[in-house]
């Protein structure tokens, strides 16, 4: 008798998991998921790749050409590249980056900023990192 | 009767992670026990001198899969401690926060692991279906379920607004809610009883003897948490030690089923007393000198032993966690039971192996 009440919730009760594939909850709004960089904004100072616990971010300058490369399985989604970026160019999808069988090395070339020396110009204020030099 | 050997782990049914236990065996009667680590060594301190001390902060995290936040938060606070940093106050409640959700979770997921370990499998569902509801906390206040990453050195670097922290009291009264609906079947139904109630009994001077850590000391009637150094924001918020004096694996589980309700509690508390302003301390220099912190984990006392020399490598990183002191008192339990009880009896320390082996 005592477990009458328990038989009758569970009764009329919905399911308490969901019906995964077909049924998929939504991320939530901070979920830290794949690193996207927004090469165009990029200034290619390399703060994300000193900062990175895992190091996987290089940045590279080559012939007036930025590169910026990620060993994508080995990011851990931590998020401090995101936070320490100075131009905000990075972020994280709220979702995660689909299983792969390989290695992925995401490469993004863009261009360097033109004047590094228009920051000098400026009196000391916002300061948008130190481009390079 | 002649003696055998039976070989349990490092893969065995009732285990998590893997810790291999030679078990003498004498007419189905446990004589000798003798436990070998070593499956897991991923060899995390010595990254200390490949990454810097701020890089250092997630590698710690990933000591453990269950306390990461824990982890992250001794650490932070020994380097804090050593360069003289004084941690705002808004960021000290707010570690409080997530290490009691990480503290809430863990128990959660050990008592229904406990439950599977006897066959009480309704139980073990019914306890990670609440548990569920923790994880969702964590996931929704932070970016992550169990990694939550929110420590920095100085302070934490996620703020909590107001609708989070709503949103948090109004789940932890369902958590509380769903945890009390199964506080008489743990406490009190038969079956749980007949399998946890005087088994692996550890006394109270053989407890303190053998060093043991958390829960397992707890449950054997030494009132010793690491909390009362009151770290973070224990120093304002009135804290108790959960005790229990049978010194069983029933009275091991009863400590962790009250210590959920009492971080509830906790979690409140700190929640009513957070207050605006800064998130974390600016950071000056490198650190430079040792020191010793120790912070409370799931499982009992964790301690960190830190050195640096002003460069950005730290020179040492020593991590003692709670599994390693129980596991001497595991060997000790161990002789003079059946055999069918030792899944239930080596369970209930909490076994966190890749903790201890880092």
């Amino acid at each position: 008798m005592k477990m009458l009440p328990t038989v009758l919730a569970n009764l009329f009760s919905k399911p308490v998991t969901r019906n995964y594939p077909t049924f998929v909850r939504d991320p939530f709004p901070n979920a830290r998921g794949e690193l996207v960089n927004d090469i165009d904004r990029c200034i290619f100072c390399g703060t994300c790749s000193r900062k990175c616990p895992s190091q996987c971010i290089t940045v590279n300058k080559e012939g007036g050409q930025g590169i910026w490369s990620l060993e994508a399985y080995a990011c851990v989604s931590c998020g401090i590249c995101v936070m320490s970026c100075p131009v905000n160019s990075l972020s994280q999808k709220k979702t995660y980056r689909p299983v792969g069988t390989g290695r992925v090395t995401v490469t993004l070339t863009g261009k360097l900023p033109e004047k590094p020396a228009k920051k000098t110009e400026k009196p000391a204020g916002a300061k948008p990192a130190q481009p390079a030099q | 009767m002649a003696r055998t050997v039976i070989p349990f782990g490092p893969q065995h049914p009732v285990l998590p992670e893997p810790i291999h236990l030679s078990l003498v065996v004498e007419d189905e009667k446990v004589v000798e026990a003798l436990p070998t680590l070593g499956y897991v060594h991923r060899g995390l301190e010595m990254l200390a001198v490949k990454r810097d001390f701020n890089q250092m902060i997630q590698i710690v995290e990933r000591v453990c899969g269950i306390c990461s936040m824990i982890h992250s938060l001794c650490y932070c606070q020994g380097i804090e401690e050593m360069m003289g940093i004084e941690v705002p106050r808004r960021a000290r409640f707010l570690r409080t926060v997530w290490s009691e959700l990480h503290r809430m979770h863990s128990h959660l997921l050990w008592l229904g692991l406990f439950a599977d370990s006897f066959g009480f499998e309704a139980l073990f569902m019914q306890l990670w279906k609440i548990r569920e509801k923790v994880m969702d906390l964590n996931e929704g206040t932070t970016g992550n379920r169990v990694i939550v990453s929110v420590n920095v050195i100085g302070g934490v670097r996620v703020d909590l607004d107001e609708s989070q922290i709503r949103w948090i009291k109004d789940t932890l009264v369902d958590v509380e809610a769903g945890i009390r609906k199964l506080q008489s079947t743990i406490m009190n139904d038969g079956t749980v009883c007949r399998r946890t109630k005087g088994v692996g009994i550890l006394t109270k001077q053989a407890a303190y003897d053998l060093g043991a850590a958390g829960p397992t000391l707890r449950g054997s009637g030494v009132a010793q948490d690491m909390r009362q150094l009151k770290y973070a924001g224990f120093d304002e918020i009135p804290f108790e030690p959960v005790v229990e004096t049978a010194g069983d694996s029933w009275a091991r589980g009863n400590v962790r089923f009250r210590e959920c309700l009492q971080s509830i509690d906790l979690v409140r508390q700190a929640l009513d007393k957070l207050e605006p302003g800064e998130l974390a301390a600016k950071v000056k220099g490198k650190p430079d000198g040792e020191v010793v912190t120790r912070v409370e984990q799931p499982r009992g006392e964790c301690l960190y032993y830190l050195k640096g020399n002003g460069d950005k490598f730290m020179q040492r990183v020593r991590i003692r966690t709670p599994t390693f002191a129980n596991i001497p008192p595991l060997a000790a339990m161990l002789p003079g039971l059946d055999f069918a009880d030792v899944p239930v009896v080596v369970l209930s320390i909490d076994p966190c192996i890749s903790c201890t082996e880092r």
